[in-house]
């Protein structure tokens, strides 16, 4: 229906463009509050503790690196580091084995008690780890394992989040046709050699979804270190980023920001390059509850 | 015979790691949780005692801070729902437009939810000072308002810590609100715009009923999600000030962590499983009513 009107075309480009316009300004007005905090936080950590406060700047004042350094030397950051990187992984890899494993299961084999077996698991996803963190925490003293990190492997791979994992591998893995597990049976695979050689090659799509969350997860989760480990040299990221205090209790609030900024700058830098990957898998663990 | 034997015990292979984990990790502390509110637990000591219903009158007769934190929880949810449910939607429905820059915006808004709640909180405590200090006050003060010391002030601690999770956590329900309006079938609009229906007609008679099964959903999950905050509140204000903003999941973690507890911690823990699994039970009952609409 496009009759153009040679008398009333400025006006209607004029109309077509100012909502346009409007939403540009509505959207970036309202994404600032989501985004200056980034940006803030950058600048502050190359400022001095008094060029923090007061009016906002658009650019450091004094460039300070110095605080990255003294960050890292302040508590043993770099440790603290390597600390979240391997046991998200563990997490990851964990999670990914056994639940995928058992969400095969769950996806394509008959067995009895299968389905109430399923629900119970289920019942993990609702399941707030909060609930359970007292009785884990006395388990876990019980086998000597407090200030380890096996609970922070464990409590994941096995808890919520390894249910989580296990529904969505068994919604993806249900898709896959029969055809390709009955080929490779006759070929005389076993179903643990059809699970590794067959399925996984061709469900990198929820593999990759579910290592995005479960890394994520156990990356940023804060409650369970806190609660499992009092060592300083065992503590993960956002433990060590509540941490910068000196010994009056003061915050060392450059040095923090610096360490808020080189934990937040990799996974920011992560997430732009894979960034619609992470929305999908985000946005499916939405759906989970 | 091995064959079949072995095929009969190979799913109870795979599943067992994962069902014997659940078993030790989720399930036995449930129970256990269960059987330490009715304990009173000394960590010190190493004494367990039985003492039948006392955490439990403890909790409901005795114990004004509880009573507070219920109502702190619930005030969190009220003021964070409506707030995160609307503006995520409108947001949504925005970015659901193909313009030049949508996928640059898409990725701004989600940005903090890939970042830790910790650092996300730690910003925003120097951003919230009171007087002059804080940035935004700063801002405030150009256009003549004086603003709050958000942290410490009783009425405004709660705010700021609403604001803060709201914005940490609102791209996530964006992300589903646009897939959720991506995908709604697109001629029932045909057929309304032929009828000449008007946008805001559209909106409220066909967008809206339509998406009505995601926002129960998305409603449900910011719900539970709020019940458990946690991370948050121990940054920003620690609970205070005067217990201000002292949540359930705080509580918890106080009365067993910092005062040692554990019975009556346990106690406070079954208050919020009871909470998530009634609203779990009301989003199983609206999916099925929702499933059965679609067939």
């Amino acid at each position: 229906m496009k009759i153009s009107n040679p008398v009333s075309f400025n006006r209607s480009t004029m109309t077509r463009m100012a909502p346009k316009i409007g939403q540009y300004i509505i959207l970036t007005l309202l994404v600032i509050p989501f985004v200056y905090p980034f940006w803030w936080m950058m600048i502050n950590s190359l400022n001095t503790p008094d060029q923090i406060f007061g009016m906002p700047r658009l650019l450091p004042v004094s460039w300070k690196w110095s605080n990255y350094t003294e960050a890292f030397a302040y508590q043993p950051f770099a440790k603290q580091f390597l600390n979240s990187l391997y046991i998200a992984s563990l997490v990851t890899m964990g999670n990914l084995f056994i639940s995928g494993l058992a969400g095969y299961a769950f996806a394509k084999m008959k067995f009895k008690g299968k389905n109430v077996l399923f629900l119970l698991l289920l019942s993990a996803l609702m399941m707030p780890i909060e609930v359970t963190l007292i009785p884990n925490f006395f388990f876990m003293k019980s086998l000597s394992l407090i200030d380890t990190h096996i609970p922070l492997i464990l409590i994941p791979i096995f808890g919520a989040q390894g249910a989580f994992t296990t529904f969505m591998t068994r919604q993806f893995f249900i898709t896959i046709p029969d055809e390709l597990e009955e080929a490779a049976n006759l070929d005389g695979l076993t179903p643990f050699n059809t699970f590794v050689k067959i399925i996984v090659p061709i469900s990198t799509p929820v593999f990759s979804a579910t290592a995005i969350l479960s890394f994520l997860y156990s990356w940023n989760s804060f409650l369970e270190p806190l609660v499992f480990n009092d060592n300083i040299s065992l503590f993960t990221i956002p433990l060590a980023l509540a941490n910068f205090n000196d010994s009056y209790g003061l915050p060392q609030w450059h040095l923090q920001l610096a360490a808020a900024t080189a934990s937040v700058l990799p996974i920011l830098i992560v997430y732009v390059i894979f960034q619609k990957k992470i929305i999908n898998a985000m946005a499916f663990s939405g759906l989970k509850g | 015979m091995t064959g079949i034997h072995k095929k009969k015990v190979t799913p109870y292979i795979f599943i067992a790691p994962q069902m014997v984990g659940y078993l030790l990790f989720v399930l036995g502390p449930l129970i256990a949780v269960l059987v330490y509110s009715f304990q009173d637990r000394n960590l010190l000591t190493g004494i367990n005692q039985f003492v039948g219903l006392q955490n439990f009158s403890k909790m409901f007769r005795h114990d004004p801070i509880f009573w507070k934190t219920i109502g702190n929880t619930i005030t969190f949810s009220l003021g964070q729902v409506p707030l995160n449910i609307l503006l995520s939607l409108a947001i949504a429905i925005m970015l659901s437009r193909q313009f030049r820059g949508v996928g640059f915006f898409r990725t701004l808004f989600f940005s903090p939810v890939v970042t830790s709640a910790v650092a996300w909180a730690i910003v925003w405590k120097f951003l919230l000072q009171g007087g002059e200090q804080g940035a935004v006050n700063a801002l405030l003060g150009i256009i003549g308002i004086q603003g709050p010391n958000w942290l410490f002030e009783p009425g405004w601690a709660m705010f700021s810590v609403i604001i803060n999770r709201v914005l940490k956590n609102l791209g996530m329900n964006v992300i589903i609100f646009l897939a959720a309006v991506m995908n709604l079938p697109q001629h029932y609009y045909e057929a309304a715009r032929i009828d000449g229906a008007g946008r805001i007609r559209i909106f409220l008679q066909i967008t809206v009923p339509l998406l009505m099964p995601t926002l129960l959903m998305v409603t449900i999950i910011t719900v539970i999600g709020s019940l458990k905050v946690f991370d948050t509140i121990l940054l920003l204000t620690a609970g205070g000030p005067s217990n201000s903003t002292m949540v359930l999941v705080y509580y918890i973690y106080y009365q067993a962590f910092q005062f040692f507890q554990y019975g009556y911690a346990s106690a406070v823990a079954l208050v919020l499983f009871v909470f998530v699994l009634v609203l779990t039970a009301i989003q199983w009952s609206t999916r099925k009513r929702i499933s059965h609409y679609e067939n």
